[in-house]
């Protein structure tokens, strides 16, 4: 579960300082697919990098599974986002020269798991991603975009986390590869009950996720489950 | 992360552009080689002529008449070839100074020495039956000459192996034959065995006669060129030496130590000065070897900080699935360490080679010593932590924000 309130952060270069969060309020379920969509410069990467545990708010309290995480030190939040978060990027951001399963397998070599296991949770990630097992030897550099960004959601799942993050999934895709994308968030969501919190900009996206979150000039202006949610055409 | 998780990303790193990972391994492994290289070559250089020293006698205090020992310009310097010693002189050192093994007279002049047909060059030394014990000299084929030689001033000499080369080309035994020196006929009575050819001098190219023949003969005065003392121990030396400094002073009536007409030397304080000068020279070298390994080390911080903005996304990737600041800091100095490491041991392989090479060339005898190995892998593994460090440091403090936006 995550509880965010009354989250405000304030960037000082010097004289000017600027507000990108202004007081948000939320709170995510377990087994939620949540959708934060807003223009550029709204401050949803911002939202993104404190709910990520990468940044921490100036003022306000964030609540993940219990745990106030706003205050923690560099090595606390460390070990959050490699035991509670799951992060997705835009640009995949795989090691290259480097095997799909290796890959997936890193958040657990940093979370000193035997190899055995690691192997085996690598394996079972990358098949729940949707990934053929036939590639799992290849080069990540070997791949297409699609595969390539599920090798990443793989890499997301493998540590069971308690959300998976997407930051602009599938912005550096074709449509119908992201089709394919928000259909792999969609089943995990579905079928295995994994929380999802996607970040976008835009709506066709956006409407993939049961509830959308709107934010702009950091505040949030809508946060409901009034539209029709898109299936994912990815069969 | 484990160990064997560091190495695997260790390699994979730095397999990933090998062109440029060997030059930068070029540096340390020129840098410890020469070191290596260097350490041997001196340490060879000063064996070699530590023994062609110790090979001169043992114990040995050698005085000489004039004052050598300054060395600065003025009269005294004239006096290289004072006739100051008399054989009084030497027989007073025996009877009176204690702790003396043997003790030699020598008159020493260059002579032609004239064989049939043949003719050589040589330095020709008058001595004492003891010399052979002094100077180590050992008699391969005949006799040194004795007592009784020295006695009667008897014409007989005793020639060293490349003497006998030069006046007996046909290779005709030289023991009974006839020399000519400086019109007088002498018989050579013994060959001595060969000392090598060492450093200064080759004391294979000598010729012996007893002193009473040369001061007869060639001379023609009672002064001695020089007396060799050789000391019991090697911890008397230099009580032989201060004795005998203060009985010539007395015999010499000389009140002031500065104004002697005399020198002694020491054999110790030759083998110290020497090994200071090759000391000074290994050291130069090594420096020289040192500057390299440094320039080197430089290299690898250079390319450890380029790898570093290179990967700056990778590092921040690895920072938001859960790598902590201690995480990213080992893998980039371990990184740097095998980086030097892997250079230090083909440096190693490398020096070692060249001191072979070297010393199978018969240039000098080189030695490697295990510490010169053992330095360079340590100063090696130091480089890669003293130049890894900062570029790591660099890698762990990225923002992993600022580095997943990096482009």
């Amino acid at each position: 579960m995550i509880e965010v309130s009354n989250i405000t952060k304030t960037y000082d270069s010097g004289e000017n300082s600027f507000q990108a969060l202004k007081g948000v309020t939320f709170t995510i379920e377990d087994g939620e697919f949540i959708a934060i969509m807003g223009p550029s410069g709204s401050g949803k990467s911002t939202l993104m990098h404190i709910l990520g545990c990468l940044d921490t708010p100036t003022s306000g309290t964030y609540f993940l599974d219990g745990k106030d995480v706003s205050t923690m030190t560099d090595n606390e939040q460390a070990d959050i986002r490699r035991d509670n978060i799951g992060f997705v990027f835009q640009s995949f951001n795989l090691l290259p020269r480097t095997t799909v399963l290796r890959n997936v397998m890193l958040p657990l070599i940093y979370a000193n798991e035997e190899p055995e296991k690691r192997e085996t949770e690598a394996r079972k990630a990358l098949l729940a991603a949707g990934l053929d097992e036939k590639y799992f030897a290849h080069k990540s550099n070997q791949l297409s975009g699609g595969q390539i960004q599920r090798v990443a959601i793989a890499r997301a799942l493998v540590n069971n986390p308690t959300m998976i993050l997407a930051d602009e999934p599938t912005g550096n895709l074709d449509s119908r590869t992201g089709e394919i994308v928000l259909g792999t968030f969609q089943r995990l969501n579905e079928t295995l009950g994994r929380t999802v919190v996607l970040i976008t900009h835009e709506p066709e996206v956006a409407e993939h996720a049961d509830r959308i979150i709107v934010i702009r000039d950091g505040v949030v202006v809508s946060d409901a489950k009034t539209h029709t949610k898109r299936k994912a055409d990815h069969k | 992360m484990t160990t064997n998780d560091i190495l695997h990303e260790t390699y994979g790193a730095l397999t990933a552009n090998k062109v440029r990972t060997g030059l930068t391994m070029l540096g340390i492994i020129i840098g410890i080689s020469s070191v290596i290289a260097m350490v041997s070559i001196g340490n060879g250089a000063q064996a070699s002529i530590q023994s062609s020293i110790e090979s001169i006698g043992s114990n040995l205090v050698i005085v000489t008449p004039g004052a050598t020992r300054s060395f600065g310009a003025g009269p005294q310097q004239a006096r290289g070839s004072a006739q100051t010693l008399t054989v009084e002189d030497g027989k007073a050192i025996q009877a009176e100074v204690a702790n003396i093994g043997s003790i030699a007279f020598n008159v020493t002049s260059r002579q032609q020495v004239v064989a049939k047909g043949t003719n050589t060059n040589t330095t020709v030394t008058g001595t004492t039956p003891s010399y052979s014990t002094v100077r180590n000299v050992e008699v391969e084929d005949g006799s040194f000459i004795d007592e009784s030689d020295v006695a009667s001033s008897s014409k007989v000499v005793v020639i060293g192996p490349t003497t006998a080369a030069d006046l007996f080309p046909d290779g005709d035994e030289p023991v009974g034959q006839q020399v000519r020196i400086n019109n007088g006929i002498y018989t050579i009575i013994g060959v001595t065995k060969s000392k090598g050819g060492s450093g200064f001098t080759n004391a294979d190219d000598a010729l012996y006669m007893p002193y009473t023949t040369a001061q007869h003969y060639l001379s023609g005065n009672n002064y001695l060129s020089e007396i060799d003392v050789s000391a019991a121990d090697a911890e008397t030396t230099t009580q032989v030496q201060t004795d005998v400094t203060s009985l010539l002073l007395e015999r010499h009536n000389i009140t002031d130590s500065t104004k002697a007409d005399f020198s002694t030397l020491n054999q110790a304080d030759i083998i110290a000065t020497a090994s200071s000068v090759t000391g000074t020279f290994t050291i130069l070298l090594a420096a020289v070897a040192g500057i390299s390994l440094l320039v080197g080390g430089i290299g690898i911080m250079n390319m450890m900080l380029t790898t570093v903005t290179e990967r700056t996304r990778e590092i921040g990737l690895r920072k938001a699935i859960g790598a902590k600041k201690s995480d990213i800091n080992t893998q980039f100095l371990i990184e740097s360490i095998m980086l030097t490491f892997t250079g230090g041991v083909i440096g190693v392989i490398l020096g070692w080679g060249i001191s072979f090479v070297v010393s199978s060339l018969g240039i000098i005898s080189t030695t490697v010593t295990i510490s010169s190995v053992l330095l360079a892998f340590g100063v090696s593994a130091v480089i890669g932590v003293v130049f890894g460090y900062y570029p790591a440091r660099r890698a762990a403090n990225l923002n992993p924000i600022d580095a997943l936006r990096f482009e």
